[in-house]
């Protein structure tokens, strides 16, 4: 931006938040500095036009009216109350929480929108020191594809529709979606909203997205319902862990560090000639349990239950008949 | 945003942020706007030609600077910075509401009134669109080892640790230097210059089995870089080797949890990919563990030792259960 156009910026928001009569394109010609070098009417409307768009998009509330029923042509002003941010006072332990939220995005589409916020909270007098040592770092990151056109499409209101791959039953398919809201839980991002072919809320990995995000329809179409609690679609599948039971397996001496440190020791016991011990511990999912002890081979054995002991078996089984 | 287009609201910014820090010093002023003390002045000479219509000398902003610091005597009706645009909102607030819900990371009452206050001044951009959730997992044994290693943080003290390594599944203790705890994809990990290593090592707080504050200072030595985890925990080090594996669609989720490259879409879900991995023993228990679901297509001694580890697992389970 160059200097006479940041200057002229600077100028236009200050006219026009000190008046309260709506003023004409014409008037600001005649008031603003920097206006007035227009070499033409044309040219004067393109730059202001530009100009209006460019406060715009800083979320400036440019107003549009007529004074009086005698205008005519549209004024403009902006309102003070509109304008300004609210007052606000943060204590020292609130403002080290706004620190480190600011710090939590790695992410080119929210990074720079923290650091806007942040600018304006300083400005508003609240004192936050960035430099301060941080106790838990956590970072957030959008590096998907798909996370910008799908921001964009749920802050326009636009649907979507993408390639999908579903892993099981496996299938490739294209999905049309009213985008509610992007969801990041443990790391990963998901996409929430209504789904036009299901007739159905749908939650979707933005890693499975293949391809590009396509735009459907006018943006402003999409409403999300008022009561709509976008994290319980991609975190509520994570309930109380299960009832836990317990396990007996035979170690060999030496091995299976990974499981002795879960477990009592409440034996010892030769088995084929190899020393080991007998340890007890609570298996809460089975099924991963299953893969975990048949991980460690022949260096372990399971003794009770038998349903853990025989679903360990099928899945050795199934590797040492493998046909690679 | 590109440079220049962050011009403007800093500009919009400046005024009110020094009326609130009447002789502020210029570099301190810079350093909150993420900006060199020369561009600043650069702004503070922009400020200085902008003002109210007339632009006499009593309606241009006056801005009083000497040799260090800066202070704003006439505002010309810029008192408060712009409100918070609704992107900045969200980015903010739902960065906050993130930390709120994470153990470990600040006083979520703090937290809590902060969001409040914040909500308050932005009025009318409410966030929404965009939800986020650490969804940190921490048993109580791993939120008592988190407070010691945090405690040993604040008093800047070394640790003595018992740490269970997933890889080599082995259980060893030592004395690290904690430079940060950090949490990645739903899991808090230390970062710690390890001595016995003499390098800088994460490790999962879940895998501390013992943890004791040690009277020597912390001492990382002053080349102790933090790890660069934007890419992601696992990263391809020089001398790794790697496999060659078909997974099997419910098997598919390895290709997400572990990185992998050359990945090829199969028929029937399937998934052909390449994985590295520095510890043999690792791989071969991750592949005995998922039984049938894997196939090893390359190395050919990796695919023969996997079948005869599983084979000689099931001839002893075999041999156990005909025996009891």
């Amino acid at each position: 931006m160059s200097v006479a156009r940041a200057e002229r910026l600077v100028n236009l928001v200050l006219c026009l938040l000190s008046t309260r009569q709506y003023l004409s394109a014409e008037r600001i010609r005649g008031i603003v500095p920097g206006y007035a070098d227009a070499p033409s009417d044309d040219a004067f409307f393109r730059t202001f036009e530009r100009d209006k768009t460019e406060l715009r998009e800083l979320g400036i509330p440019l107003e549009v009216g007529r004074n009086s029923v005698f205008d005519t042509v549209d004024g403009y002003r902006i309102a003070r109350r509109d304008y300004e941010l609210g007052e606000i006072d943060l204590e020292p332990d609130e403002a080290a929480a706004v620190a480190l939220a600011v710090r939590l995005w790695d992410s080119p589409e929210l990074t720079g929108a923290a650091h806007g916020a942040l600018l304006k909270l300083r400005a508003a007098g609240v004192d936050v020191d960035q430099g301060a040592p941080t106790v838990v770092e956590s970072k957030v990151r959008t590096s998907e594809p798909a996370f910008a056109p799908l921001l964009a499409a749920v802050q326009a209101g636009q649907a979507v529709s993408f390639g999908y791959r579903r892993p099981s039953p496996a299938e490739l398919r294209e999905r049309v979606l009213e985008p509610w809201g992007v969801v990041s839980w443990r790391g990963r991002w998901y996409v929430v909203g209504h789904d036009r072919d299901r007739n159905a809320p749908r939650c979707f990995r933005l890693s499975r997205v293949v391809g590009e995000v396509r735009k459907v329809g006018r943006p402003g179409v999409v409403r999300r319902p008022d009561d709509v609690n976008l994290m319980a679609f991609v975190a509520n599948t994570n309930s109380e862990p299960p009832q836990s039971a317990p396990a007996l397996l035979w170690v060999a001496t030496g091995r299976g560090a990974g499981l002795r440190r879960r477990a009592r020791v409440v034996g010892e016991r030769e088995v084929d000639g190899v020393p080991g011990e007998l340890i007890e511990l609570d298996l809460h999912y089975p099924d991963t349990a299953a893969g975990w002890i048949a991980g460690y081979g022949a260096d372990v054995l399971v003794l009770e239950p038998d349903v853990l002991a025989k679903s360990v078996r099928e899945r050795l089984i199934a590797v040492a008949e493998g046909t690679s | 945003m590109t440079a220049a287009q962050e011009r403007l609201p800093r500009l919009l910014a400046l005024v009110p942020y020094l009326i609130a820090r009447p002789g502020i010093l210029i570099d301190e002023a810079a350093a909150d706007f993420g900006v060199s003390a020369k561009q600043l002045r650069k702004d503070l000479e922009l400020l200085w030609m902008c003002g109210l219509p007339g632009y006499g000398p009593g309606d241009l902003i006056d801005i009083s600077f000497d040799e260090e610091t800066v202070t704003v005597t006439f505002d010309a009706g810029m008192r408060r910075p712009l409100r918070l645009t609704g992107a900045e909102a969200t980015a903010l607030l739902v960065a906050l509401r993130a930390l709120v819900d994470t153990p470990g990371v600040g006083n979520a009452d703090a937290i809590r009134r902060a969001v409040a206050k914040i909500e308050a001044a932005a009025g009318q951009a409410q966030p929404a669109g965009v939800a986020v959730g650490l969804g940190v997992r921490e048993a109580g044994r791993t939120a008592e080892v988190r407070e010691v290693v945090q405690a040993a943080l604040r008093a800047g003290r070394a640790l003595r640790i018992t740490y269970y390594t997933a890889s080599k599944d082995e259980v060893s203790a030592r004395t690290v230097d904690p430079m940060r705890v950090l949490i990645v994809d739903g899991r808090g990990y230390l970062e710690a210059w390890c001595r016995r290593a003499e390098a800088v090592r994460l490790f999962r707080l879940d895998r501390v089995d013992e943890v004791e504050v040690l009277d020597e200072p912390a001492a990382p030595p002053p080349y102790a870089e933090p790890t660069d985890t934007s890419a992601g925990l696992f990263q391809a080090e020089p001398g790794q080797r790697s496999a060659r594996l078909v997974l099997e669609p419910d098997a598919r989720w390895v290709s997400e949890y572990y990185p992998v490259e050359d990945v090829e879409e199969l028929d029937g879900g399937r998934l052909r990919v390449r994985m590295r991995y520095s510890d043999t023993s690792w791989v071969v228990r991750l592949l005995l563990g998922l039984g049938g679901d894997v196939r090893v297509e390359e190395p050919v001694e990796l695919a023969v030792a996997l079948r005869e580890q599983a084979a000689a697992a099931v001839a002893r389970l075999d041999r156990h259960l005909a025996v009891t």
